[in-house]
């Protein structure tokens, strides 16, 4: 498992983050190359959802540089919305926009930040929600959705953007166990079709099976970078150890 | 009920409360949209029109409303010679009425939309943002349809503020209820109470269905999460 091509699509360099006195991104160093799926685990509180945050800039940096696909990352206003619209996000929370349908929260990026005729957006929709397998869902309002429905529901409406990567900030997490399955089977699905992926969560399996490399995350820093087999098997830092035999033992 | 069989005097009783409802429906929509914008302009990141929204609320907001429309005659009209209409000197007196009116109540539409944008959680402005949405489109589209929602109820009893503070344009020559009602009893001194319920009367039943039917609209247009 290797990445398709090398060529890098997401580059951090020497990226600092406080908030407040808390230092939790510390020099982080990272580069996501197009077609790879990177899967970013650690403790909680190791700075694993802001890593993701700060890519499309949901929040700020204190110091360091991004660029997104050869470009720095515009620090305000319309570059930077723009530099979103091709990044898509997934939250722990969905998000769906609670006073519009499924179908209008997937249809409204493409109308309102791409200009896109609402026929042509509302046909890709319906598509999307179909791919992810909640056609039957679309005029029905979030509240009405079970969460992994929403949460495809979500996956859905980033992928309407067409963007050229998505983050993924811990999808399942808030997740009823049996919910867990039919989200990352679509997941899985968007790996295999060569989406870049940047996926924060504490799925063990999903990292083994759909990660190209797995990094985990300590104390704001990336203490390890490994392929997946590599990592599960021979953990090289005391952390991951730790780490892995807390989570891995039940 | 003499008073209120003399067709003259019936006449100036409706005129009276139709005008109350006018002053309302105009003051209530300019104050609507424009305190919206203020509480655009409050939660915004540029810090003059931050200034402006915050400094309007606290001139308006603080302000007694008899001083607000004796400014809007005396300062805007007479002084500087705002003028709504040349020939109608009613029509005119009406709009200064409503311009002290909806500068005073956009302030409360204001606090009360802030308020209400609270409510939205952060989240949804997340998922705005990501999708590349700018400030204006993440207001518009997501917070502001969610925070209004939520605030419905309390629009109702700032719309039933207003249409009581009304009167106040009496002050300024404006023949609304609380004037034809000192007239009416002035010229008829024997029959003070009578006038004086039927007026308040005629209050009460036009704003305990407002108060209800917000009510209704609130739950109606609740957003669910």
């Amino acid at each position: 498992m290797t990445a398709q091509s090398g060529e890098p699509l997401i580059v951090l360099d020497g990226v600092d983050k406080w908030f407040g006195s808390l230092h939790v991104l510390r020099d982080v160093h990272l580069t996501v190359d197009r077609g790879e799926v990177v899967v970013v685990i650690g403790p909680s509180g190791s700075g694993k959802s802001t890593l993701c945050r700060v890519i499309n800039r949901l929040e700020p940096i204190d110091s360091g540089t991004i660029r997104f696909d050869g470009r720095t990352l515009p620090a305000e206003g319309r570059p930077l919305a723009r530099l979103r619209s091709e990044v898509g996000m997934v939250f722990q929370s969905f998000n769906l926009f609670a006073h519009k349908t499924v179908l209008q929260n997937v249809t409204l990026g493409p109308v309102k930040v791409r200009r896109e005729r609402s026929a042509a957006a509302r046909e890709r929709a319906l598509a999307l929600l179909d791919r992810v397998g909640i056609a039957d869902q679309a005029d029905k309002y979030p509240a009405q959705l079970s969460g992994g429905q929403q949460q495809r529901a979500a996956i859905a409406r980033a992928l309407a953007m067409r963007p050229k990567a998505m983050l993924f900030d811990e999808p399942t997490s808030a997740l009823d166990p049996e919910m867990v399955g039919e989200v990352l089977d679509v997941m899985t699905g968007l790996a295999r079709d060569g989406m870049t992926m940047v996926v924060v969560t504490h799925e063990m399996g999903f990292a083994r099976h759909a990660a190209n490399r797995v990094i985990f995350m300590a104390d704001g820093q990336l203490v390890e970078q490994a392929e997946p087999a590599q990592f599960f098997a021979n953990p090289r830092s005391e952390r991951a150890r730790d780490f892995l035999s807390k989570v891995l033992t039940h | 009920m003499h008073v209120f069989s003399d067709p003259a005097n019936r006449a100036v009783y409706l005129s009276s409360f139709l005008l109350i409802l006018k002053l309302t429906g105009a003051a209530g929509v300019i104050a609507l949209v424009f305190g919206v914008v203020l509480a655009a302009m409050r939660v915004s990141p540029v810090p003059v029109l931050r200034g402006f929204g915050t400094a309007w609320v606290n001139v308006f907001r603080n302000t007694p409303l008899t001083l607000i429309i004796f400014f809007c005659y005396f300062g805007l009209f007479v002084n500087l010679g705002v003028t709504y209409s040349d020939d109608d000197i009613d029509l005119n007196n009406f709009w200064l009425g409503v311009t002290g009116l909806a500068a005073y109540t956009a302030a409360f539409v204001c606090e009360t939309v802030r308020s209400g944008i609270n409510t939205v959680p952060a989240g949804q402005a997340d998922a705005a943002r990501a999708l590349g949405m700018t400030f204006g489109q993440t207001l518009r589209l997501v917070v502001l349809p969610q925070a209004t929602r939520s605030v419905v109820a309390p629009f109702g009893s700032i719309l039933i503020a207003l249409a009581k503070n009304a009167t106040i344009v009496g002050t300024i020559g404006v023949l609304e209820s609380a004037s034809v009602m000192r007239q009416l009893i002035n010229d008829n001194g024997d029959a003070v109470i009578p006038i004086f319920l039927v007026f308040a009367g005629t209050f009460v039943a036009l704003l305990v269905p407002t108060g209800y039917l917000f009510g209704w609209l609130a739950k109606r247009l609740a957003v669910r999460r």
